[in-house]
């Protein structure tokens, strides 16, 4: 749990979620369970990624809830996969793999709240996790 | 035979007639302040005389969707007939702090942040409308955002075919090249929807991605 003094971030907690945790939920169950650590001021390290109609659901979700949650201002969300620039080949084992482990596994999702979370900064060779001070 | 290749052709020629009337709902999506609107305007204005909204320097000026109906895009002889659909700029965050540093007044900002959080709820919507879509990412910035992958991810697990447009050309800072290289598999077109810059080939994907759909 994050603490804030006069405006500044104390500390912070990350939670790591391994996808078994989600595997047999349904897309509104993940995204509720997802938002809820997120609401708890964590920052959500989540093996594996959403499928992208769930991504998009996310977003819709978290904006719907910066109107119910006050200071809720939004999050920070990047998605890291190991194969976005595989060829065919590469594509088709990398969907046979995920098809047979239920999502992909290779992928890691990280979500924070944007009042922790100033940036996620990507590029093809690194992320950066930059935090408000 | 001669009977069925003429019966063929008649076929052909009023499947064509019917296809080319068809109005195709064409989606402006990205991230806010990429020039949406700007690129929407620059066309609703090109082919009907009217704009489609109003653009601004602070960010979330499109909170609702706007449309234009029946715009007919006559390129090189040929016309094809759009709805042009400009969606809210589709964000993570939004801080109404954010609209201060444009001299705005915390109670506005605060009206400006909750009608655009409405705003992306209603871009994302619209998401399973569209015929064609336009990505309009601004080339001055880092490509690598995940909003612009998971629209883009959506998008193809719809079917729905993309072009992405990298917009500010004109700019010092901006890069086509790294557009290119964020997304390999489509096709990327540098324009400055601000100034009519490379218009022409814009025209000319819009038209082969209409094919498509």
């Amino acid at each position: 749990m994050v603490k804030k003094i006069r405006g500044k971030i104390k500390g912070f907690s990350i939670q790591f979620l391994p996808y078994s945790e989600i595997r047999g939920m349904d897309s509104n169950q993940r995204i509720k369970k997802i938002l809820n650590i997120v609401l708890d001021n964590n920052i959500l390290f989540l093996q594996g990624r959403l499928e992208p109609d769930e991504e998009t659901r996310l977003i819709g979700d978290t904006m719907v809830m910066m109107g119910h949650v006050k200071s809720f201002k939004g999050v920070e969300l990047a998605v890291i996969s190991g194969n976005e620039k595989e060829g065919f080949f590469g594509k088709f084992r990398t969907n046979l793999v995920s098809a047979i482990a239920g999502g992909d596994l290779g992928a890691v999702t990280i979500i924070g709240p944007a009042t922790i979370v100033k940036e996620i900064k990507r590029n093809p060779k690194k992320i950066e996790l930059l935090l408000k001070g | 035979m001669v009977v069925k290749a003429f019966k063929n052709f008649f076929k052909r020629i009023f499947f064509n007639l019917f296809k080319s009337k068809k109005e195709l709902k064409l989606g402006f999506y990205g991230p806010p302040n990429a020039g949406k609107t700007s690129l929407a305007n620059r066309i609703c204005k090109d082919f009907t005389g009217e704009e489609i909204g109003a653009v601004s320097k602070i960010p979330h000026e499109t909170r609702t969707v706007q449309f234009k109906e029946k715009v007919e895009i006559d390129y090189k002889g040929k016309k094809m007939l759009f709805k042009m659909i400009d969606t809210p700029g589709i964000a993570t965050k939004i801080d109404y702090e954010d609209f201060l540093k444009y001299r705005m007044k915390k109670k506005d900002a605060k009206i400006r942040a909750k009608e655009a959080t409405q705003g992306v709820v209603e871009s994302i919507k619209w998401l399973d409308d569209m015929d064609v879509v336009v990505i309009v990412l601004d080339a001055t910035e880092n490509p690598y955002n995940q909003v612009n992958l998971t629209i883009i991810g959506n998008l193809v697990a719809r079917n729905i075919p993309v072009l992405i447009v990298a917009n500010k050309v004109d700019l010092r800072k901006a890069s086509t090249k790294k557009i290119e290289e964020a997304f390999p598999e489509y096709d990327v077109i540098g324009i400055s929807a601000k100034y009519g810059k490379n218009l022409e080939e814009f025209y000319e994907s819009i038209f082969k991605l209409a094919k498509e759909a």
